[in-house]
């Protein structure tokens, strides 16, 4: 053991201490002022940090409710804030379901099934998802604007389109699935084969109900990246109503329309039930990360 | 993990449970077949329809699709291949061919002025009308007994249709003279069915045809147009012949001028030479490059060397708050980066944002953040970095826990300062290992379309530019503002700068996937 005289201790715990509470205080200083905002007066409105005249105003409009103001005036919902909560949350669970449906069975072949050529198919399937989506973005506007024109139910503007797009971003979850049934005892599988398993059967009744923990970890991750894509979302969706959270949020900051306010009531709202489950989830999604990343 | 899945009592309890239901399948290929057959013959029927709409590159792809369901699912000789062809399907659909298929626009002249087939474009040209301001004349709604039929009144000429739902008439509506009607549809009722009108044609006793002109009339038509062959029209109004020049995509005529809209056709490497030629393009190309490249690796190593820092001091044995400390620091990794950004938006705004009333009580000064380049290029980086210090913090933590304790207590010792500790022993333990995830956050920000778009929108323009190019652009989202925003949808250009986005991109993945291998390997030899 290392001994340090306990005056040098104290003092280095004080620095310690004193510089994570001053980085603290910098890096919280954000959700501390939109909170404050949230309760201010209007939308330019210059306050001291404690709001003067605390108000609802931001609060109702965010919730889509008319606010009637102490001079009579009515004020109306600016954006369709539930709408957007609704569509993002629709799309990112039926996409996460789908993501997870696809990514496991992907994940116990390439873990157990033999087939022809599997370690180049997963090299392949790695490097093509280096590439980003932005990458790909014109064509999928052309692709879903073409298809649209025969299939409405596949054009722009259309949640099925993107709920289709976001089912191809698997890999990764292909990986850390992929992790967790290698680390899965093989005679599990030998003696499903000796009973007359299929392979199938095999995946449905041994495998499937061993890899729950992992899938609930790998729906939480595809969820909070689906709700959080801005760049394929805001490439399909024109219309208002159609609009997912992070597509529609960004309309409240324009230069023209400055609702300051109200965008600060609507980000708490929208924003603290995707960070309550993110924080939730975070000890699992680390090993995730890192695990996926590195396995090879 | 394996051990704590797989003890006896549970293998026992899963096996039976596997037995059980083993009893109850019996072996009948018929239905499977049957699906099989009927889900392939519904996608080839889509790819004969998207063939037929002139979108063939389509139609291919659902053919290839179908093949592969019924190849794969219908033989047995197939069966591992089953369970990964819907992953490998999708990804090679919505990922690998959109990817090429961007880069093969790069090839063409797509753009909002080229936007269209040449099938479609013709047809937009034939069916423009010139309206003869002599026979124009207003109308009125009739309605009828009937929900949803009504008759058009010409009160000018005093002749009325006959009734008709307005949406399904295809055949033109003979107009006979009638008296004056008791009763017409309100002006706001015959506004809401102006999309109805619009295609309606009536008939007048003389056998000229009259269309809806307007809100308030019906004139006869002209067309503006007349086909003479595949390759020719003819414009009415002048007698000039337009001929269809396969090089632009658009009918001109004798002397080269264009008329619009034109369809798309290739123009081999013409967007290449564009970027590469002209002065106005090249210039800002060059500086939004050497911006992406500075912001991708500023932001990875201060956030990775913030993130160590914080590491390192939540791992020392004597601080007391660790869980909550944690938990506070990987706050903003926890917030959905599109509020946060915008939330930052907000705060920098130069007139009334938090940050610069509190730089103007203490300092007097207001940067600013949004017209000046170097100061936009600084709040994207401290934006950034506040967004992606806790992911690096968060792996440090994992990593430095791998590093052995005994021999940081040699070096200590030895009388080696924590500091020299740290740079000789500590950190070239955890760099291989980190170096992967390092590349790939790189290779992320390269790409960090969102942090732009949301932050600045690329601004400052940049001044003298041919195309709209921020100081803050990075190359991603200037394609993406080529494309989608204020730029004229020049989809032709984008894909072009999207190749040679691409090929940075095959470098960073390929240098990723061999640090990876490399990490692996050294994980395998060092148990």
């Amino acid at each position: 053991m290392i001994v340090e005289r306990p005056r040098d201790l104290l003092i280095k715990k004080i620095l310690a201490h004193g510089f994570l509470l001053i980085f603290l205080a910098l890096i919280l200083f954000p959700f501390l002022v939109v909170v404050s905002i949230s309760f201010r007066e209007g939308n330019f409105a210059v306050g001291s940090f404690w709001p003067e005249n605390p108000t609802l105003e931001h609060w109702y409009l965010a919730f889509g409710l008319d606010y009637t103001r102490a001079d009579g005036t009515v004020v109306a919902p600016p954006y369709p804030v539930l709408r957007w909560m609704w569509n993002s949350i629709k799309i990112g669970l039926i996409a996460s379901f789908g993501i997870l449906v696809i990514a496991t069975i992907s994940a116990y072949a390439f873990s157990r099934i033999k087939i022809r050529g599997k370690a180049e198919l997963l090299d392949g399937l790695f490097l093509i998802q280096m590439f980003p989506t932005t990458l790909a973005l014109v064509a999928l506007y052309a692709i879903f604007d073409a298809l649209g024109e025969v299939v409405p139910m596949l054009g722009l503007d259309r949640h099925t389109s993107l709920i289709m797009i976001y089912l191809s971003m698997i890999t990764l979850h292909v990986w850390t699935i992929k992790g967790y049934f290698d680390s899965i005892d093989t005679a599990l599988d030998k003696a499903a084969e000796i009973d007359g398993a299929t392979p199938w059967q095999t995946f449905r009744y041994v495998f499937l109900p061993l890899a729950v923990p992992i899938m609930a970890v790998v729906f939480v991750l595809a969820f909070i990246f689906v709700i959080n894509d801005y760049p394929v979302a805001s490439v399909l969706i024109r219309s208002q109503d159609q609009m997912t959270l992070a597509v529609g949020s960004r309309l409240y900051l324009n230069e023209f329309r400055y609702l300051w306010g109200d965008f600060a009531a609507a980000a708490i709202l929208s924003g603290l039930p995707i960070t309550v489950v993110f924080l939730v989830a975070q000890r699992f999604l680390v090993r995730g990360l890192s695990d996926g990343a590195v396995k090879g | 993990m394996g051990g704590m899945l797989c003890r006896p009592d549970a293998n026992g309890l899963i096996m039976a449970q596997v037995s059980e239901h083993m009893n109850d399948v019996r072996p009948s290929d018929w239905p499977r077949v049957l699906v099989v057959a009927g889900l392939a013959l519904i996608l080839l029927y889509g790819a004969f329809y998207l063939y037929q709409f002139a979108q063939p590159i389509y139609g291919f792809i659902l053919l290839a699709l179908a093949t592969g369901i019924a190849v794969i699912f219908g033989a047995n000789r197939f069966y591992g291949a089953r369970f990964i062809f819907p992953g490998v399907a999708a990804v090679l659909i919505f990922i690998a061919f959109p990817v090429v298929y961007t880069i093969y626009l790069g090839f063409t002249n797509y753009s909002s002025f080229n936007l269209l087939t040449k099938d479609r474009a013709t047809e937009v040209l034939l069916s423009r009308g010139t309206v003869d301001e002599t026979t124009e004349q207003p109308f009125l709604l009739v309605a009828t007994d009937q929900q949803g039929v009504y008759q058009v009144w010409l009160p000018d000429s005093g002749l009325l249709s006959e009734p008709a739902r307005l949406a399904d008439a295809d055949e033109p509506l003979a107009l006979r003279p009638s008296a004056i009607p008791s009763e017409t549809v309100s002006r706001r009722e015959a506004v809401r069915l102006r999309n109805a009108l619009r295609d309606l044609v009536l008939l007048t006793p003389e056998g000229r045809e009259l269309q809806n002109a307007g809100l308030r009339s019906f004139a006869s038509v002209v067309p503006s147009y007349v086909q003479i062959d595949i390759d020719r029209l003819e414009r009415t109004s002048d007698g000039t012949v337009l001929t269809a020049n396969p090089d632009t995509g658009f009918y001109e005529t004798a002397d080269g001028q264009q008329i619009s809209p034109g369809w798309r056709v290739g123009v081999g490497l013409e967007n290449f030479r564009t970027i590469a030629g002209s002065e106005g393009m090249r210039g800002p190309l060059v500086s939004i490059f050497i911006w992406t490249v500075l912001f991708a690796g500023g932001t990875v190593f201060i956030a990775f060397a913030i993130g160590l820092l914080l590491a390192i001091i939540l791992q020392w044995e004597h601080l007391r708050f660790k869980a909550i400390y944690r938990i506070l620091l990987i706050l903003p990794y926890a917030v959905p980066a599109f509020i946060s950004i915008l939330v930052f938006r907000g705060l920098f705004n130069q007139n009334f944002g938090e940050i610069n009333l509190i730089l103007q009580a203490l300092f007097g000064i207001r940067p600013d953040w949004f017209t000046d380049t170097t100061l936009a290029r600084l709040m994207v980086l401290i934006v950034n970095v506040w967004l992606g210090y806790p992911y690096m913090m968060l792996l440090a933590m994992g990593f430095l826990q791998a590093v052995p304790e005994d021999h940081k207590k040699a070096a200590t010792l030895e009388g080696a300062s924590s500091v020299r500790v740290f740079f000789s022993i500590t950190l070239p333990q955890i760099i291989p290992p980190f170096l992967p995830l390092l590349i790939a956050s790189f290779a992320f920000n390269f790409n960090n379309l969102m942090l732009i778009l949301l932050l600045t929108r690329g601004g400052p323009d940049i001044p003298g530019t041919l195309i709209p190019a921020g100081g803050t652009d990075i190359l991603a989202s200037f394609t993406y503002r080529l494309a989608f925003m204020d730029s004229g949808q020049q989809f032709g250009l984008a894909g072009a700068i999207t190749l040679i986005i691409f090929t940075i991109v095959a470098v960073i993945s390929y240098a990723n996937f061999v640090a990876m291998r490399r990490a692996a390997a050294r994980r395998s030899a060092a148990p």
